[in-house]
């Protein structure tokens, strides 16, 4: 048990030393310094941009930034659809896996295009290699969507007046480049190494030692393993995801794709402090981050080390913990800390099934995606923790009678009312979809063409734990992340659509509002820091972030927790 | 219409370059990797027997088991079994797992069976299983086998692996399955 937890705080403190470094680099990559990659990228680059014939240089201002991401996220989406819905007949398909239905193929494509990937398909069965590479680029490209948005954000908090903030295909094809894509090399050496396949062939049939016939599913995995993780993704390659044997092999292979899915997001924060020269600003932000982190881990730490008390009862030794759904080779202690770090992070690889987790955990893995602000995925993190930090300013400013400023920029009406809108969105999204899919299952009401059957047969659980698995889907598309209640009977027209939906807002109107939000307030006239300023860099404004997060996450969600997972706990002896 | 065009343009090549030259190029380094980066393959008198990574059905009674598998060990097709932990059916298929368990080792207290082996997997394909859930399967197969309990007790040890700094102590089931066949043959 030593071992186990000393893995678990030496991954933790590895990647926090780590983040340091990488976001120093990140900060210079987005300042257009020197960097050690340029004599290979620069001629790529700008080989890339003349060809499509798109500036790289000219400065845009927030409404074409928009434009611009929403753009070529429509060409990315249409162009994976249409991949999914052919590739039973397409090449690179050795298993002849079929083509998607209409509906899959469109949660599928809108799922990678967003960053989430959120998975109602099996990797082995569901999805050709043609496919698996075309999310690959997928799993690229969005995380690089989320880091340009960030670096929009950072270069608007600068202490000048300007409607011009940088370019964006600048932002997002160095992100790719110069950030993702030399770690991935790195991270997907390390797993093919490790026993990882990367390979092109089909299934291999063997006769094991007893004598049974198998198929072993491989394929071209490693790689899309490294950027699953660093994209802060989490489509797993196969159907189990990080807790397939190939997928994730060893201790040390876990350990490598914990850190790669925490490093960016990290490194993103300490990245904002050396863009802007505010490391104090940094240090609270990632301070806050790291509370919230430490608040919901520990307890899912301790209560899968503590095991099931029903199976405890049945007078069994649970030396190793909790075991359902996890793998001997990570064991509990590293499996909670994962499910904690996943959710917080908007990755949602798993290497344990989230659906058997123990009902404490589970409430904390939920809660984790319902903040969606403790570092947060690639980029997205920063801009969700933005919105509290308006709101937090504003109701500071409130308290002691100042007008609220952050960064030199007065926060008025317009600023509050779209930081408002994007802090209820994301409850309204998951109650409003939890709400309608619990009241069909309550009332077991036949779906017709939406679901084959009655509304009860997507449940794999009953009572409390069912409920869960149907808020946990709605949560995991809010908050873009991907993990699931696996046992939900999720592949059809009714899941498939509404989640689709939502997995479209939560995206999009989440970094619409914070690039409105700092667009409008670059253009603002500065005012320089005198004595009547609120501070921003301070603890007590730290404190003052945390409440504002904490009194939106649970009164929003908090009845909804009671009804799953907390009523789970207090009826399971 | 002609920023399409150049979206279009700017999609293919960022393709080419995600998906085709980075995949290729870990397609070149694996080929130094273990065979090749195929997954590493057992092989017993020349014959691939299993992957050293994925875990087997064993349900013979000559052979250590592995754990409870939520897809009967099907390796194109994994998954755990997502049963909540107040699922009364699941509890009730754990407490049969148990049950059987002491049917098939009499010998047991029930005390000493760990929760690995009444558990399905999260990949419903783990290789491996608890130093405790090897240990207390020796006597039965030293039965099985006609071996001294001692010889097949010093095979498991010697099967175990115990992290240094970091990880769980484990047991590959295949293995250790691959030494029992092998001790066997010594032995007769």
């Amino acid at each position: 048990m030593n071992t186990e937890l000393f893995g678990v705080i030496s991954i933790f403190i590895i990647s926090i030393v780590l983040a340091i470094p990488l976001g120093k680099y990140i900060a210079k990559v987005y300042l257009g310094d020197k960097t050690l990659f340029d004599p290979i990228f620069n001629p790529i680059e700008k080989f890339i941009f003349k060809i499509s014939g798109i500036s790289s240089t000219e400065e845009m201002n927030w409404k074409q930034h928009l434009k611009a991401l929403l753009s070529i996220n429509m060409v990315w989406f249409f162009l994976c659809f249409f991949v999914l819905l052919f590739q039973g007949s397409l090449f690179l398909n050795p298993d002849n896996n079929p083509s998607m239905s209409p509906d899959l193929a469109f949660n599928t494509a809108i799922s990678f295009v967003v960053n989430c990937n959120l998975q109602h398909y099996s990797g082995e069965s569901g999805v050709s290699y043609l496919s698996q590479m075309f999310l690959m680029f997928l799993q690229f490209v969005s995380a690089g969507v989320g880091m340009a948005s960030a670096a929009i954000i950072f270069n608007a908090m600068k202490e000048r007046t300007t409607d011009k903030l940088g370019n964006f295909y600048n932002y997002f094809i160095k992100s790719c480049t110069r950030i993702l894509l030399p770690l991935s090399i790195i991270v997907a050496t390390i797993l093919a190494f490790s026993g990882t396949p990367m390979d092109f062939d089909s299934k291999d049939a063997i006769t094991t030692l007893q004598g049974d016939h198998v198929e072993v599913s491989r394929g071209p995995a490693a790689a899309f393993i490294a950027i699953k993780h660093l994209g802060t993704n989490g489509g797993g390659f196969f159907g189990a995801n990080s807790a397939h044997p190939l997928e994730n092999p060893t201790y040390f292979t876990n350990a490598v794709e914990l850190w790669s899915q925490l490093i960016i997001p990290f490194a993103m924060i300490f990245a904002l402090g050396f863009y802007l020269k505010k490391k104090k600003l940094s240090y609270v932000i990632f301070g806050v981050m790291t509370v919230g982190f430490l608040l919901l881990v520990i307890p899912t730490v301790i209560s899968e080390i503590n095991g099931n008390p029903a199976i405890e009862k049945m007078g069994i030794a649970q030396t190793t913990g909790a075991m359902e759904g996890k793998e001997v080779r990570f064991g509990p202690a590293i499996s909670g800390f994962w499910s904690i770090a996943t959710t917080v992070i908007s990755t949602g690889s798993v290497n344990s099934m989230h659906d058997s987790s123990m009902p404490v955990s589970g409430a904390m893995e939920l809660l984790a995606m319902m903040v969606n602000a403790f570092y947060g995925g690639c980029g997205v993190g920063i801009l969700n923790f933005y919105i509290f930090i308006i709101l937090a300013v504003f109701i500071s400013g409130l308290m002691v009678g100042r007008t609220p400023e952050f960064l030199g920029k007065k926060i008025e009406a317009r600023e509050v009312k779209i930081a408002a809108f994007i802090a209820i969105l994301h409850p309204l999204l998951i109650l409003s979809g939890t709400a309608l899919a619990s009241y069909f299952a309550a009332h077991d009401t036949a779906m017709g063409y939406w679901f084959s059957g009655n509304a009860t047969g997507w449940l794999n659980n009953s009572g409390h734990h069912g409920f869960s698995e149907m808020l946990y889907e709605y949560t995991s598309s809010a908050a873009n992340n991907g993990s699931g209640f696996e046992g939900l009977g999720d592949n059809n027209p009714f899941w498939n659509i509404t989640t689709g939906i939502v997995l479209l807002l939560s995206r999009f109107i989440p970094i619409v509002g914070p690039l409105a939000i700092a667009g409008l307030l670059a253009n603002k006239k500065y005012i320089p820091e005198s004595a009547g300023t609120l501070k921003t860099d301070t603890t007590i404004f730290g404190v003052m972030v945390f409440a504002v997060i904490a009194i939106i996450a649970a009164l929003s969600f908090f009845p909804a927790l009671a009804l799953g997972p907390l009523a789970e706990y207090f009826t399971l002896k | 219409m002609k920023t399409i065009f150049s979206l279009l343009k700017l999609t293919l090549l960022t393709v080419i370059l995600f998906a085709v030259i980075y995949p290729l190029a870990i397609y070149g380094i694996a080929q130094f990797a273990p065979n090749h980066g195929k997954g590493e393959t057992i092989s017993v008198n020349g014959k691939v027997v299993g992957y050293q990574k994925i875990g087997q059905k064993f349900d013979k009674s000559n052979y250590f088991w592995g754990r409870p598998s939520a897809v009967d060990y099907n390796a194109a097709g994994s998954a755990g079994s997502n049963k909540g932990p107040s699922n009364a059916e699941y509890l009730a298929l754990v407490q049969k797992r148990i049950d059987t368990f002491l049917v098939v080792h009499p010998y047991l207290k029930k005390s000493e069976i760990p929760s690995d082996m009444v558990t399905a997997s999260g990949s419903g394909l783990d290789p491996n299983i608890s130093p405790q859930g090897a240990l207390i399967q020796v006597k039965r197969v030293a039965k099985e086998r006609k071996l001294s309990e001692d010889k097949v007790k010093a095979l498991v040890e010697a099967n175990i692996n115990t992290p240094k700094v970091m990880g769980t102590p484990t047991v590959n089931v295949l293995e250790l399955n691959v030494a029992l066949d092998a001790l066997s043959k010594k032995g007769s």
